[in-house]
């Protein structure tokens, strides 16, 4: 029996067929056939209404990091489907899972330069992880089911659906298949036997090993599995920007964040271990400092799900293709228990170092304005270590990954790979949507919130619960910050006269509680922490706040500023 | 310390996919390699397409891309070869005046030298067909000089493996056991 529908209809089957109950979108002319027919789908299926495409691809980007499940978003043709590329290039570059769907003009009227087209599938190519237009409604289950495996198998990624309209109000005998084949795709491959081995015997035989962690371990929910493995080899860990809570930070090997504005110990000792075992990261140059002095002395294991990674920036002695979760369960069954007292005790030094010159007058200064750390610190304890901490890119970013504390996996959203300033609040509210339990905490500035501050509408007819805690400085800080050090103090477009940000508030019905002084800090947080509705924390900080310790570009990953005049010996 | 740039043939088989191929020479100009010479065209296996291209990097550099390409997911495997590791070929045409040809006389000769022929004559034209390695088709070029060459075409590269069979077939036969077992 024929079950005809049309391509737009089909699409909300397939989408639902998918387990989709969240969509982030904006309608246009392109995709309204789409937009009608979810009317009829409202009850099953929850459309966020954003105020411009780019919110709603950091939106979905927040709900897949929080909830694991691909984002989805939906938007029309030509500027709709261009202004969400920053986003489809971050969660490329991030590893997020998010469905695109953009609405693209007629088939008949591709190439034409036609209103509102855009060759989606040529600028998406090279950011996507796959794309694929439809260009007839019968393709529409079978593109639909393709683009939820890919996005969520393997190294998880962003893929673009380019629907056409005629693709849209076509007929089709809607049938579904889930998708768990494609032969030219291998997300999980066999763990060679031979690498395994062979890592086992390096691990064996190491005196000072240092585990460097990142996304992937979340990605792969291999959280347990790296603490098993951890615990049994007595490893010390250090963690990448997009790896923070996948280890809870008590956790007693967990030495803290590796790279640029890391800590102290993880990036020194990265340069004195034996044996460096990396687990799914990627060695971003934000991680390694000059390539050319990076671990160096040490014999490197390299875990990754993606083998182009493997060998492309640290060459290996070991390299192993495979999920976390099942090769760091082989790597701890295989290896014997050891016990590192030394080693771990060696990192002391560097902590009492980083504690005294940079964390305390940070986090307990006793006069000025208030610091960046100092709030990260205060906001984070008054939650109980228990926020989601969603960050905005620059020194807000730092200072949240730095002075921010967890006790659960899938905590810290912030883009890391892109470095995309705008990211932070849409993101936000994509992370509350998705975990509507959970208290979100955004650190943003007031360069970062100015770039995507429409989103407020959004907040405003969802009434989402963000908290938003703006470090403001009236600078843009992470530039400044690198004028004053490496351009002579030549302080170029980075000094910004900001908006009055409680009556921007205001407008949107956001509560604005405004911070001017250390005194106000805390009752303000108990006011903000009060209920679950959204709040705007306009912070004043100290204006010249600079974020330490630094590993200067072009330095090594052991040469580490830890004032603005002074280096870590 | 770095590699010697060297030439190489990268050998793709992919799926039969708009926007492939497009795709695949992107990641040729993110790593800033150039495209010396690109031929693409259908296999044997239906639905399975072979796209040979030849660049000139280091290995690293072009070991990175193939890994870059071979991670797209509707391409089925990518593979790069020095030289020595390949038989290839490359189709010329030449077309030259048919007056100014037979002014010249010794053609035979110069035809029998090369293996090229004759794929059309008529009283105005006659094109010359070669196939063979870059640098016999141009010394044909060469000696074509004196008759006058009007028009000139030279094909990309099309390769096979010196490897006893396509590894591409293997893993496709593979796959495909690995496609029943996951139904079953």
């Amino acid at each position: 029996m024929k079950n005809l529908i049309t391509g737009a209809e089909a699409l909300w089957r397939a989408l639902q067929e998918e387990g989709v109950k969240t969509v982030f979108g904006y309608p246009g002319g392109q995709i309204m056939p789409v937009y009608d027919k979810l009317v009829d789908y409202q009850d099953s299926i929850h459309h966020i209404l954003v105020r411009h495409e780019q919110g709603a691809i950091h939106a979905a980007q927040g709900f897949a990091r929080i909830s694991g499940e691909p984002g989805v978003v939906i938007v029309t043709s030509g500027p709709g489907a261009t202004n969400v590329i920053t986003g489809v290039a971050d969660a490329m570059t991030d590893s997020t899972p998010v469905v695109v769907i953009t609405g693209q003009v007629s088939t008949a009227a591709l190439g034409t330069d036609a209103f509102q087209e855009a060759d989606v599938i040529g600028l998406t190519a090279p950011i996507s992880k796959w794309n694929y237009q439809i260009r007839t409604a019968d393709e529409v289950a079978w593109a639909v089911a393709r683009a939820f495996y890919i996005a969520r198998t393997g190294r998880p990624g962003p893929v673009v659906l380019d629907f056409s309209k005629d693709a849209q109000v076509g007929l089709t005998d809607f049938h579904f298949e889930k998708c768990n084949f494609i032969r030219s795709y291998i997300p999980n491959p066999k763990i060679s036997d031979v690498a395994i081995k062979n890592a086992v015997a390096l691990l064996d035989a190491a005196e000072k090993p240092f585990v460097v962690f990142g996304q992937g371990v979340v990605l792969g929910h291999a959280e347990k599995e790296l603490e098993a493995f951890l615990t049994k080899g007595d490893i010390p860990a250090g963690s990448t920007l997009l790896g923070l809570s996948a280890l809870p930070s008590s956790f007693p090997l967990y030495r803290g964040m590796i790279g640029m504005h890391g800590n102290v110990a993880p990036n020194i000792m990265t340069n004195q271990c034996d044996v460096l075992i990396a687990v799914g990261m990627r060695f971003d140059d934000r991680v390694t400092g000059t390539v050319e002095t990076y671990a160096r002395q040490a014999k490197v294991i390299h875990i990754d799900i993606d083998p182009a990674e493997i060998g492309k920036i640290i060459p290996v002695e070991v390299g192993i293709r495979g999920d976390a979760k099942t090769v760091l369960s082989l790597l701890t069954e295989k290896m014997q228990a050891r016990k590192h007292p030394e080693w771990n005790a060696s990192f002391g030094h560097c902590d009492a170092v980083e504690k005294e010159k940079v964390i305390d007058p940070e986090v307990y200064p006793t006069e000025g304005l208030l610091r960046m750390g100092e709030v990260v610190d205060r906001v984070v304890r008054a939650t109980g270590e228990k926020a989601v901490v969603v960050t905005d890119v620059g020194q807000n970013q730092m200072m949240g990954a730095r002075y921010s504390r967890f006790n659960q996996s899938r905590s810290f959203i912030s883009s890391g790979g892109l470095g995309t300033m705008g990211f932070g609040l849409p993101a936000a509210i994509g992370a509350k949507i998705a975990r509507p339990e959970r208290t979100v905490c955004l650190f943003v500035g007031d360069g970062g919130i100015q770039m995507t501050m429409q989103e407020f509408g959004t907040i405003m007819q969802e009434g989402v619960g963000v908290k938003i805690i703006l470090l403001n400085n009236n600078w843009l800080g992470n530039v400044r910050q690198w004028q004053e050090l490496f351009f002579r103090e030549r302080y170029s477009q980075t000094r910004m006269l900001n908006p009055d940000y409680a009556l921007i508030a205001r407008a949107y019905g956001i509560r604005c509680i405004s911070v001017p002084d250390r005194a106000s800090l805390e009752p303000a947080l108990k006011e903000m922490f009060a209920d679950d509705a959204p709040v705007l924390l306009d912070v004043h900080v100290q204006e010249e706040g600079m974020v330490m310790p630094m590993v200067p570009p072009g330095k090594g990953i052991h040469e580490i500023m830890i004032t603005d005049s002074e280096w870590y010996k | 310390m770095e590699n010697p740039v060297k030439e190489y043939t990268v050998t793709i088989y992919t799926e039969n996919q708009i926007g492939l191929l497009s795709q695949i020479t992107n990641v040729f100009t993110r790593h800033g390699l150039s495209i010396w010479s690109l031929s693409a065209g259908a296999t044997s296996m239906e639905g399975v397409h072979n796209i040979t291209i030849v660049t000139a990097g280091t290995e690293k550099k072009v070991k990175e891309s193939v890994q870059q390409i071979e991670k797209r997911v509707d391409v089925i495997k990518a593979f790069f070869y020095t030289a020595d590791k390949i038989v290839y070929r490359e189709l010329c045409l030449y077309k030259v005046s048919t007056a100014a040809l037979m002014e010249y006389g010794n053609i035979e000769d110069l035809l029998n030298r090369y293996h090229a022929r004759i794929v059309e004559m008529n009283k105005v034209f006659t094109i010359i067909q070669k196939t063979g390695y870059s640098n016999e088709t141009a010394s044909l070029h060469d000696e074509l000089k004196d008759v006058g060459v009007l028009q000139f075409v030279r094909s990309g590269r099309i390769a096979v493996s010196r490897a006893e069979q396509e590894p591409v077939f293997k893993f496709l036969r593979k796959r495909e056991k690995e496609k029943n077992q996951q139904t079953n």
